[in-house]
């Protein structure tokens, strides 16, 4: 009985609700209603899912594909909420929870929206790593994020600002969320989500937008090796006063490149260098320019390495596009304190290039397992100095073996050193690959090479290293 | 069962006023009377305030104007001045005379002052966390009568940090400060720093009545003063903005400086 009268409050105020739309709104639903095309359904998850079709639930690569579920015990209004069940990090299922809603169909016409809202709680406070929309898997083209969300254990309402509605025609991704234990110890939580939708707050002020993290960033490339403008970040005041920042795509931004017979950008912010020179890539957000820009210095058209053209019998490969590589634990080690050097490795039309920026020294490293060389004659590399060559410069090239208990240090560790100059018989040179060849012969320090698992570079000035073909071979 | 259904058709015929008043654009509520228009300004000339009906209040008062505020006032064109048919009063961080901040305070005591009667002013606000801007009367005994006796009205009282809320407010003898008559109107899907709203009282011999746009939203009345009801007497006009203070807390690093108050007119009516 009591049942029955809820039901029937319900039904008048849902009438209300009708008649509030179709008579007070007459004349802005006839104007839009020319170019709707797509449903206009602003709900996601009221007590069950709405018009989100049978098959809307894709769980990303790793997570947990079993963590949401509908919960009738919880909710914040009305009689269910969607719950997550975020696993333990040790969870032999997966080891966090995430997935996207994606509409089944075509898609909704978002336009008449500024922001995508719902409740949450956890069964603890955590920091939710994220929550968003536009992810359609793929082309994933207006994906929105708001991330490390603070989730407290009351219910609270959420806000995603849409960064611009008006390109929201026909979008599939209602919804994303990732959310892992890095911050409760690998100790599982429940989330719970209730009344997600798309609303027309009115009380959500744009800022500004930010591009490459709203640095000004300069990139050395090539002809055909494109570029990402990435670190897209909106800015907007909510209702209560405080800036949110808010993870964008690039397709909400219009981009313009400053010398497009150097560098072109398409609307997803792929920057595709054409010729030599210098072009800056800026964009536009609404009417206001965006904080931050990314210079591309085109030196034109890419010297590839000379093609390896021994047989892979003969080789053991560390790294180059010719052979198949041993496994390799990092071709830069990062070593703290004294190391410079950043990689910025790139791809040239599927050639692979390691690309040391900054270099003063770096480590590749390679022991599980190491190289036996045994059978080998000779260590191969190929390097690349694009700068000028400073009087006295040096390349220095470590081969290190890890000796008989194949670990670092314990003693047995050997090494030898070779080092290159303008005028050794392989010279150092500016603009030209330089085929380094170093037979084990000419290398008296280094005892053994039945565990070698580092090649250490050294003898930068800071300037700039291309390294290809990595390679023993006989 | 008789209770719900008399709860529905409740609810229903509220649906249908509604329905009725958002529908019809030139029928409004009706929260003014009074439309003898007796002073009208409209910042029509570009340059200073039209020094016949304003006077400036400078520098830091008495203990920051008696709310630690940390500006200070200035009649400087930087702070305040009239340009496209706007008053704009702009707050900026700065080192000025020993303050941090600079911004603007004009008056019209003793030069235009008025018992009752409708006061508005089209305004758009800043936004930021330390900002704020008001519209509002002092008595004109102000000088000889010390505060609250003399009596405030606040029109309009606005924090940057809360850009969909405005306050309205009375100070009088006993019900000051702290415990000032007041009521703040959320603004429905919208904010204040987004466009031009209106801001007014309707005053009379014992009520003030209280309205943004076309929305009525509070009266006051002596009923409902913890006190002597002051308001049977002139008062002046002060807009202003200040910056931090008691009320509304310090910048922070969100906020935005230089920030603008624009003013697109003062009216009175009789």
């Amino acid at each position: 009985m009591k049942n029955k009268v809820f039901n029937y409050m319900k039904n008048s105020l849902f009438f209300g609700l009708i008649l509030l739309i179709n008579i007070s709104c007459e004349r802005e639903l006839s104007d839009e209603a020319t170019d709707a095309t797509y449903p206009k359904t602003a709900e996601i998850f009221i007590d069950a899912p709405v018009d989100m079709g049978s098959d809307f639930y894709f769980p990303y690569g790793g997570s947990k594909p079993t963590a949401w579920s509908i919960d009738n015990q919880v909710s914040y209004k009305g009689s269910a909420s969607m719950r997550f069940d975020v696993p333990n990090a040790n969870d032999p299922e997966g080891n966090y929870a995430g997935a996207i809603f994606r509409v089944e169909g075509a898609g909704r016409n978002l336009t008449g929206y500024d922001a995508l809202t719902f409740w949450a709680k956890a069964s603890q406070g955590v920091n939710v790593g994220e929550f968003g929309f536009g992810e359609d898997f793929f082309p994933n083209k207006y994906i929105t994020s708001i991330t490390n969300v603070s989730v407290g254990t009351a219910w609270a309402k959420y806000i995603i600002p849409i960064p611009d509605a008006s390109k929201l025609l026909q979008e599939r991704g209602m919804f994303r969320y990732a959310a892992g234990t890095q911050g409760t110890n690998g100790l599982g939580y429940t989330l719970w989500i209730d009344e997600l939708k798309f609303e027309k707050l009115g009380t959500i002020l744009p800022l500004n937008a930010s591009i490459m993290d709203g640095s000004n960033v300069t990139r050395s490339t090539f002809v055909g090796v494109t570029s990402n403008v990435t670190g897209v970040i909106a800015t907007f005041n909510m209702p209560n006063g405080s800036n949110q920042s808010v993870s964008i795509s690039p397709a909400y931004l219009n981009f313009v490149s400053s010398n497009p017979s150097v560098a072109t950008v398409n609307d997803a912010g792929v920057v595709n260098p054409i010729a030599a020179g210098t072009a800056v890539i800026t964009a536009t957000y609404g009417n206001q320019a965006a904080i931050g820009s990314l210079t591309i210095n085109c030196t034109g058209v890419y010297t590839h390495a000379p093609t390896p053209t021994l047989s892979p019998s003969n080789v053991i490969s560390i790294f180059s596009d010719a052979y198949t590589n041993v496994p390799v634990e990092y071709y830069n080690g990062y070593w703290q304190p004294w190391q410079t050097t950043v990689s910025n490795d790139f791809s040239v039309n599927g050639d692979n290039v390691l690309n040391y920026t900054n270099f003063n020294f770096v480590g590749i490293e390679f022991d599980g397992p190491t190289v036996n060389a045994s059978s080998m004659t000779h260590f191969h590399l190929d390097a690349y100095i694009p700068g000028p060559i400073a009087s006295g410069r040096q390349l220095r090239v470590l081969v290190v073996d890890f000796g008989a208990d194949g670990a670092f240090g314990g003693g047995d560790d050997t090494r030898h050193s070779t080092t290159f100059t303008a005028t050794t018989p392989t010279p150092i040179v500016s603009q030209n690959w330089i085929s380094i060849e170093i037979p084990f012969s000419a290398m008296p320090n280094l005892a053994s090479r039945t565990n070698i698992a580092q090649i250490i570079l050294e003898g930068g000035d800071n300037s700039i290293l291309y390294v290809d073909n990595v390679y023993f071979h006989n | 069962m008789m209770l719900n259904k008399i709860q529905n058709s409740f609810l229903l015929s509220l649906c249908i006023v509604f329905l009725f008043n958002s529908c019809s654009s030139d029928e409004k509520q009706t929260v003014t009377t009074k439309t003898n228009l007796v002073m009208s300004e409209e910042f029509d000339t570009d340059g200073a305030p039209n020094s016949s009906l304003w006077s400036y209040n400078i520098g830091t008062g008495n203990n920051g104007w008696g709310n630690n505020e940390l500006q200070y006032y200035t009649d400087r064109p930087e702070n305040i001045k009239v340009e496209n048919g706007m008053l704009k009063i702009t707050a900026r961080r700065e080192q000025y005379m020993g303050e941090a901040f600079t911004s603007a305070r004009i008056l019209t005591k003793g030069k235009f002052e008025t018992k009752y009667g409708r006061i508005e002013a089209r305004i758009k606000l800043p936004l930021g966390k330390g900002l704020w801007p008001a519209f509002w009367m002092l008595g004109a005994n102000s000088d000889t009568v010390i505060w609250p006796q003399c009596g405030e009205i606040d029109i309009m009282e606005y924090l940057g940090n809360s850009p969909t809320k405005v306050f309205g407010t009375v100070h009088g003898p006993g019900y000051s400060a702290g415990n000032a008559i007041t009521k703040y109107y959320t603004l429905p899907n919208d904010r204040f720093d987004n466009d031009f709203h209106v801001f007014g009282i309707e005053w009379d011999e014992n009520y003030i009545n209280y309205y943004v746009d076309d929305v009525l939203y509070n009266q006051i009345t002596p009923d409902d003063v913890t006190g002597e009801w002051v308001f049977n007497q002139p008062f002046y006009i002060i807009l202003n903005m200040a910056v931090g203070g008691n009320f509304p807390g310090v910048p922070n690093s969100e906020t935005d400086f230089p920030q603008e108050m624009l003013v697109d007119y003062v009216r009175v009516y009789q």
